[in-house]
């Protein structure tokens, strides 16, 4: 396997406009026979879709929910970041692809999130011709506000529900595309594998989540959209329903993993209540700009919060990081925040949580403005702790959030199996080893709107891909293989269901393999996830059976991929004798506690490929040179 | 709290009659999800080699509106603006007798227990809930100001989630909240102008071929709405499908054409 990114030469603000007028084209007479599967429907899925079918692809697009409107992106919060510099703050292209790269810790490669940077400002523009209904001023222009880590304003947002207002948009546009019947809808349709033939990426084979019938996509091209591997960690802020299963079969079928490690754990959560709890909820992480974050200064201290007066609190964000305060990135806080409560003055049910207040800023502005700020956040908070934030600060804590590692792509955002194409959270490609707030939004849309419409076209013109049914053989050998795989599932007579072992699963990760890390604890997980996946094996129970709706069954198909996932996502911890962003080794850390990166050994994509069944996986580099932005040691004091 | 007994709607497939199933379930705490509780049963069920309950869920955050159940005779429960994936434990009494069924709606038919079928949603806004946009088509995002006002307005409006609590409610299982909500998000901002009136007769027309029921102002979708979408949009509904259907705006060849 050879890594080859596909950068292009010359300038770095040049090289993507230029490279989009020299790649090829497929002719418009020609796009209607070329039949392209996306898989996943989130803000790069749908915003794919669309644009695909505008452009007159044939196009199928699968999602394992009941609507594509449900995709994860839904649930996004905060907002979107564009460097349009409408508050003539200083904003720009580069100083936007400048945080980034520093944001993600030196880990990113320059030309993709310049790219990116400079796609940003297009992005609004679209969104707000569907009618996407931002926050505006009182002059009817668009209003911004600043996110974790930069100093410019420079977040777009609907009020608590930006990704919901986006998705919608990229839902009706994906919408409009089924109803003129240019892309053919697979609701509660699960893909279980990638058909490759003659060492392309040539189809899917799905499962009809209500019937249980298999079906095969043939295709000339297929995109994978389907989101981050959170859920490794058992509790997340993911949907219950995020999975890793589309990208680690197309691991298993030659896709290169890229930086599995690089896992985002963030600040400002609601922690969790007890042993049943299924998920963590997000707090959206604009509530740091009015809201100011403090422990007790004494540890063991029980007093209430409006018991304890101001020289008694320890702001320590504001204390260690006087320039960013608050707004330091989100790896930042979140260790911080682990480190107070190690100290013993966390508060809230057993020690696990900071406070996040908002009293000064509402004395400051009136109440008013916070309602209309964070008015559902609040309610949200209220709704699952029970307790009014109007009147007691919000308790938070980090929760695994967001996955920056993915399955390689070059350039042209293509996998290393050729004609796999890879975008949004799903690929490893822009944010480094940290994502800012509000880019994640960012990347899904210009991957979908912005850049895959035309790589794939470069891909589609030149390949040479011979005619091919679902009656190929290497259809129906992948087909048999999930046949087989659903059939061993499902004669599981066990003691335990799935969830059982995704919760072991989730603790060993989240202890080992979570805010920080160690060679000894990475090793020993390992070890413990190999066990954990023989007792699955011995000891699964599913019941029902796959010729029905069967939950039971796609959860324990879900697992047994993320009990494979997670031991990759150790070995990458465990190869990578760094700290670097969200990938924090305590071996490897400077004498006040931050990440201590090593340039000369680790300025790398680690980019890992499947060598068969109980095989270690072999190691591939894509080494990482900065141009233009020289790397230091981040500092936001 | 911690025992309660749950009556359950169980139903194996579509034409299958259904019943309800009681259980008890033990370890219940307040801090627990309505969710949360059918997650414990379902363990329990399965422990038991028992067929688990079937019900949509996802974000769990109240946002996806996958999750959709009629708890104690109301849709999402007893709860003012609260998905059933947010409905805590704690707002109910120890020992409590809680009953869970599904939408009942001739539009929304029952796959398995509490899972329906909704994607006549989708189908209405394919036929218009949308402002045709191609990528790439955009001006510049400030070109056109907004006033605030409408902003706030349609955003209220665009806080729908699609999870069909309007439907469950309604007596005569009328879409109309949702579709009122979609028109109005669209219609209330210049960008949704061009294809206003042709959006509320398309999306109409398609929610009666779909098989909802018309509104007669009940209400009661509004009381049952999550996100609390208020039943003005229902009134600016039919003031955009009355000019469109009473020929200011012509029918034919207004909907979408089949190339470009």
């Amino acid at each position: 396997m050879e890594l080859r990114a596909q950068v292009p030469s010359g300038p770095l603000e040049e090289r993507w406009t230029r490279h989009r007028s020299e790649i090829q084209l497929v002719a418009p007479a020609n796009k209607p026979k070329h039949h392209i599967i996306v898989v996943g429907s989130g803000l790069a899925g749908a915003s794919a879709a669309a644009s695909l079918a505008e452009l007159g692809y044939e196009v199928s697009c699968f999602c394992f929910q009941d609507s594509p409107r449900r995709a994860h992106s839904i649930a996004a919060q905060g907002g979107i970041n564009a460097a349009k510099n409408y508050q003539n703050d200083g904003d720009s292209v580069f100083r936007l692809f400048h945080d980034t790269i520093k944001g993600g810790d030196f880990r990113a490669r320059e030309a993709n999130v310049y790219r990116l940077a400079e796609i940003s400002t297009q992005i609004i523009d679209q969104c707000v011709a569907q009618g996407v209904p931002f926050a505006r001023e009182y002059g009817g222009l668009l209003a911004n506000r600043s996110f974790g880590g930069v100093q410019v304003s420079r977040t777009f947002y609907a009020r608590g529900q930006t990704g919901q207002q986006l998705l919608l948009g990229a839902y009706q546009a994906l919408s409009r595309q089924i109803g003129r019947g240019k892309v053919r809808m697979y609701a509660r349709h699960e893909m279980l594998d990638l058909v490759v033939a003659q060492g392309a990426a040539r189809g899917i084979i799905a499962r009809d989540l209500v019937s249980g019938a298999r079906t095969a996509h043939v295709a000339d091209a297929v995109v994978l959209a389907t989101g981050g591997y959170a859920n490794v960690y058992y509790l997340s802020t993911n949907a219950r329903g995020c999975n890793a299963t589309a990208i680690w079969r197309a691991y298993r079928r030659g896709a290169a993993f890229a930086n599995p490690c690089f896992t985002q754990i963030h600040p400002t959560c609601i922690p969790p209540a007890g042993h049943h709890q299924s998920k963590l909820t997000l707090m959206s992480e604009s509530l740091r700009n009015d809201g100011r974050i403090w422990v007790p200064l004494q540890a063991g201290d029980t007093r209430a919060a409006d018991q304890i007066p101001d020289a008694e609190r320890d702001y320590y964000l504001e204390r260690q990081y006087p320039s960013y305060g608050n707004l330091v990135p989100r790896d930042v806080a979140s260790r911080r925040a682990k480190d107070v409560c190690d100290q013993g003055r966390g508060v809230g049910p057993g020690g696990r949580g900071v406070y996040l207040d908002l009293r000064d800023a509402m004395a400051r502005l009136g109440r008013h403005v916070i309602v209309e700020r964070y008015g559902n956040l609040f309610e949200m908070y209220e709704r699952i702790t029970g307790e009014d934030p109007y009147q007691v600060p919000m308790r938070i804590y980090p929760a695994p959030h967001y996955t920056m590692g993915g399955l390689w792509v070059d350039y042209h955002l293509m996998s290393t199996v050729p004609g796999l194409f890879v975008i949004g959270e799903a690929n490893f490609s822009d944010h480094g080893a940290n994502r800012l707030g509000a880019s994640a939004l960012m990347q899904g849309l210009a991957d979908g709107y912005f850049v895959l419409p035309y790589t794939i076209g470069h891909y589609l013109a030149q390949a040479a891909l011979p005619k091919m049914d679902a009656g190929h053989a290497a259809v129906r050998d992948t087909d048999a293989q999930v046949d087989e795989r659903l059939r061993t599932l499902l004669a599981g007579k066990g003691r335990h269901g799935a969830d059982h072992f995704h919760r072991e699963l989730g603790k060993v990760m989240w202890d080992e393999c979570g805010m920080s890390r160690r060679a000894e604890g990475l090793k020993a997980a390992i070890e413990r996830i190999r066990a954990l996946r023989e007792e699955f094996q011995a000891d699964l129970y599913v019941g029902g059976s796959g010729a029905e709706l069967n939950q039971s069954l796609e959860h324990a198909g879900r697992v047994a991929d993320f009990l494979e996932v997670g031991e990759l996502l150790c070995q990458d911890a465990l190869h990578r004798d760094e700290s670097c962003g969200c990938h924090f080794r305590d071996e490897y850390q400077t004498p006040d506690g931050e990440a201590r990166r090593d340039d000369a050994r680790f300025s790398y994509v680690a980019a890992w490929q499947f060598m068969g069944a109980g095989k270690p996986p072999m190691l591939h580099k894509e080494p990482l040179s900065f141009e233009v932005v020289h790397p230091s040691q981040r500092s936001y004091k | 709290m911690s025992g309660v007994v749950l009556h359950v709607w169980r139903q194996a497939a579509p034409a299958t009659p259904g019943r309800f199933e009681r259980y008890q379930v033990e370890g219940v705490t307040a801090e627990m999800s309505f969710l949360e509780v059918l997650d414990l049963l379902n363990e329990t069920l399965r422990a038991r080699h028992e067929e688990p309950i079937a019900f949509d869920h996802d974000c769990r955050e109240g946002i996806c509106g996958a999750c959709g159940m009629v708890i104690n005779g109301r849709p999402h429960g007893p709860r003012r603006a609260t998905t059933a994936c947010q409905l805590h434990m704690r707002h109910f009494p120890p020992g409590v007798e809680i009953w869970v069924e599904p939408w009942r709606a001739k539009a929304f038919p029952v796959i398995k227990d509490l899972v329906v079928d909704r994607r006549a949603f989708d189908r209405i806004i394919q036929a218009g809930g949308f402002v045709s946009v191609r990528t790439g088509s955009a001006p510049e995002a400030n070109a056109i100001p907004v006033r605030k006002h409408d902003a706030d307005l349609a955003m209220d409006a665009a806080a729908c989630i699609g999870c069909g609590a309007c439907v469950a409610a309604c007596p005569n299982a009328s879409a109309m909240l949702f579709v009122g909500a979609k028109v109005a998000h669209l219609g209330l901002l210049p960008q949704g102008q061009p294809e206003r009136y042709q959006r509320a007769r398309q999306m109409v027309e398609m929610m009666e071929a779909e098989g909802f029921g018309a509104c007669t102002n009940h209400g009661e979708c509004m009381a049952a709405c999550p996100k609390e979408i208020s039943i003005d949009f229902i009134a600016a509904l039919n003031r955009d499908y009355l000019r469109a259907a009473f020929g200011a705006y012509p029918s034919e060849g207004a909907g979408e054409p089949t190339e470009g």
